[in-house]
């Protein structure tokens, strides 16, 4: 097979094949972390213009642009696309590129799945944007896909599931390729308590992915048998019951929120330390404050459910365990805050990020404390303070830290540093705009704006237009984004190992940049 | 191919390999387990309701055991109520929309169901009480939802439902609302 070819030049050759085969047959952590990366970046865009479309048509009330089904496909497909093709795959990215060089791994354990577990995606992808083309649309009934609506689609229903389970495939396959690369491949002298956090992170964030992705196959397993095969899970008029399947999916979907976003607090606690110019304040409590939430979030997935009617008792569990949550997450922003305390601060594109990530996942985690709230949530329910609640957490919490990220890393991959002038009109435009784009949500949905609909009353057009106004503008500043980086690949000023004169910790840093094809072919010595 | 020597304690190439073999292997089958784990829930889910009552579990029971016990100082009123699975198969409605009733004494009443297609069918009607700390009080011996009803084209009748309240019911409540979705279940009938 083809695999066994690249294998083959793998071993024989210390630099890349030619052409594309270079990046069809690669068995290279960096040029699969590579692959994931721009194929995430890619599909940011196509999410964003998804986001593009609805903010246009919500920009004033009545109906505009495009008609109420496909307004409903595009959210839909927005969250799917943001989800499983932007986050997911970036994280993913980025652990390719890092986990090896962090713990002096010549490359992942399982190089072949690696690159299988990338190529899948593209085609999951491809059969999710061409529901858009079937007869009836594309899904439309809301990411969640909650049946009986779910399951009462057109063609493009199974297509959906097909993509879901593709995606999910490749999650769980990432995933095991994560925990055996950490568990097995670590340099010796690097222990556990040793590894940087972004490691320690992702290897929670495996488990969980490994826990949590097939629950969401079987969920969409059953429901693709109660719409072709009778079967009755979730129908009612067969003994099955719709509620089920929200707790099933929860079951899944809430930690799947953690799964994006502990690698974020992975790469917050690199970044922050290095332009602190100090060590992580608190190491071993980070260590333990991320596996407390991992575990936390498995037992917490009905505070999604509060309206669907529970006893009081069940409420009472599910949002003190939610709000149980913010103490491991308050040792987290209290250690960041502490390891800047009296640091030697600097304000490099990565940090700026950091900062803004810093301040803006908090207030995400405030409003998702007051939804934990059962009396409040049942006015929140469905509208959009949910939606900048989960924007907030999302964007400049998860996306921030992946911008972060790769403006960290980025000389050391590409071994030129950016343009940081342009980075920095990148960062404060996004800062500015994101606010500008989803704080006025807040107030929409606390006036009772419900989510999901295409057209509102119009006591609530300003602080659409305003949202609006934002969501282009977050939009434009991307393309700087983008700018930026296909610059910095293309050429730039030279990158020295160190890349940051804040003297950066981490094994990454003693390779020279950019890094060659095979790194820590000998492992590194780890003191 | 050189003896290369990486990895955790300074394994050798082969040993490493074998390492991550099993490790993979050990991590499928924990996948596999969760993907069970999945499916094990949907039974888990009706054996939680059951046992802790929640979401009206012992309304959709079967047929109740119970002896007249009539208390006749006290009133409840039973208000019916009917919701159709998906719009146009059937009419369905109560022939009495509420009674005042004593708990400890059975009472009968009737829903007529109509099939509006040309063609036959089969339903299954799902009940649900409210308030729901009152499910555990309210008995039917005879009910219309115990099987799937079969219906000629155009044919319509009516269905009987024999209940009694249990004395026991908490004083606070002076109302109950039994409502009846119907849903159409021919094409599931017909695999």
């Amino acid at each position: 097979m083809a695999h066994a070819t690249a294998d083959h030049a793998h071993d024989h050759h210390d630099e890349p094949a030619k052409g594309i085969t270079r990046w069809l047959f690669t068995t290279n952590h960096k040029d699969i972390g590579t692959m994931y990366l721009v194929f995430s970046l890619i599909m940011f865009f196509v999410g964003g213009s998804m986001a593009m479309v609805i903010r246009a048509e919500l920009f004033k009330p009545g109906l505009q642009l495009v008609d109420p089904v496909l307004f409903n496909s595009l959210t839909t497909n927005h969250a799917l696309v943001m989800i499983f093709g932007a986050v997911m795959p970036a994280f993913v990215g980025l652990a390719n590129w890092m986990i090896p060089m962090q713990i002096g791994a010549p490359d992942m354990a399982l190089p072949r799945m690696n690159n299988f577990s990338f190529w899948i995606l593209p085609f999951a992808f491809t059969i999710m944007i061409l529901t858009f083309f079937v007869p009836g649309g594309a899904a439309a009934g809301g990411w969640t896909l909650y049946p009986p609506l779910s399951i009462q689609g057109g063609d493009s229903f199974p297509m959906l599931i097909f993509a879901i389970h593709m995606m999910g495939a490749s999650s769980i396959m990432g995933a095991i390729n994560i925990i055996v690369t950490i568990m097995n491949m670590r340099a010796p002298g690097m222990t556990l308590l040793k590894m940087p956090m972004f490691c320690w992170t992702w290897l929670i964030t495996a488990y969980l992915l490994i826990l949590v992705m097939p629950v969401l196959a079987g969920a969409v397993t059953m429901l693709l048998t109660d719409h072709f095969f009778h079967t009755s899970f979730f129908n009612a008029g067969g003994g099955g019951d719709p509620v089920m399947f929200q707790h099933i999916f929860w079951f899944f979907g809430h930690p799947e929120v953690y799964i994006m976003i502990l690698p974020a607090f992975g790469i917050v606690s690199e970044i922050i330390p290095t332009f602190s110019r100090k060590p992580l304040f608190g190491y071993d409590s980070m260590v333990y404050a991320t596996a407390s939430i991992a575990f936390l979030s498995c037992i917490v997935w009905a505070h999604h459910m509060f309206t669907t009617g529970m006893p009081l008792a069940a409420e009472m569990f599910f949002m003190l365990a939610t709000m149980l949550i913010a103490v491991p997450t308050g040792v987290k922003v209290f250690n960041w805050t502490a390891t800047m305390w009296r640091g030697s601060l600097s304000f490099e594109p990565p940090m700026l990020f950091a900062l803004s990530f810093l301040f803006l996942f908090t207030i995400g985690g405030f409003s998702g404390l007051m939804l934990a709230l059962v009396p409040a949530d049942f006015q929140y329910q469905d509208t959009y303070f949910v939606v900048a609640h989960f924007h907030y957490v999302l964007v400049p919490g998860a996306v921030f830290a992946i911008m972060g990220a790769v403006y960290y890393w980025l000389p050391k991959w590409t071994g030129h540093m950016y343009d940081m002038r342009l980075a920095k009109w990148h960062f404060w435009l996004s800062t500015i705009f994101v606010n500008v784009l989803f704080f006025p949500q807040h107030f929409l949905g606390l006036a009772g704006m419900p989510r999901r609909i295409p057209d509102y009353a119009v006591q609530f057009a300003d602080w659409n237009m305003v949202s609006s106004l934002g969501a282009f503008g977050f939009g434009l500043s991307q393309i700087i984004f983008a700018t930026v980086v296909i610059k910095c690949v293309k050429g730039g000023a030279k990158a020295t190992a160190q890349v940051w004169d804040a003297n950066p910790r981490g094994l990454e840093w003693t390779l020279p940049s950019p890094v060659p094809y095979h790194s820590f072919q000998v492992a590194p010595e780890v003191k | 191919m050189s003896e290369i020597p990486n990895g955790g304690e300074g394994l050798s190439r082969e040993q490493q390999r074998r390492a991550n073999r099993s490790l993979t292997a050990r991590l499928l089958v924990f996948t596999a387990g969760s993907f069970a784990f999945g499916f094990a829930l949907v039974p888990l889910y009706d054996v939680l309701c059951k046992v802790t009552g929640i979401g009206n579990a012992e309304a959709k029971a079967g047929r109740a055991e119970v002896r007249e016990a009539v208390d006749p100082n006290r009133t409840i009123t039973v208000e019916f109520i009917a919701n159709q699975g998906s719009v146009g198969s059937y009419e369905f409605y109560p022939r009495t929309q509420s009674m005042r009733i004593h708990p400890g004494k059975l009472y009968d009443t009737t829903f007529y169901a109509r099939n509006l297609t040309p063609v036959p069918s089969v339903a299954q009607a799902v009940p649900s009480i409210s308030p729901g700390e009152s499910v555990q009080y309210f008995h039917k011996t005879e009910c219309f939802c115990f099987s799937p009803q079969k219906f000629k084209p155009g044919e319509g009748r009516d269905m009987p439902i024999r209940f009694i309240v249990d004395p026991h019911l908490p004083a606070k409540i002076d109302k109950l609302t039994l409502a009846y979705a119907f849903f159409d279940l021919t094409q599931n009938a017909a695999r």
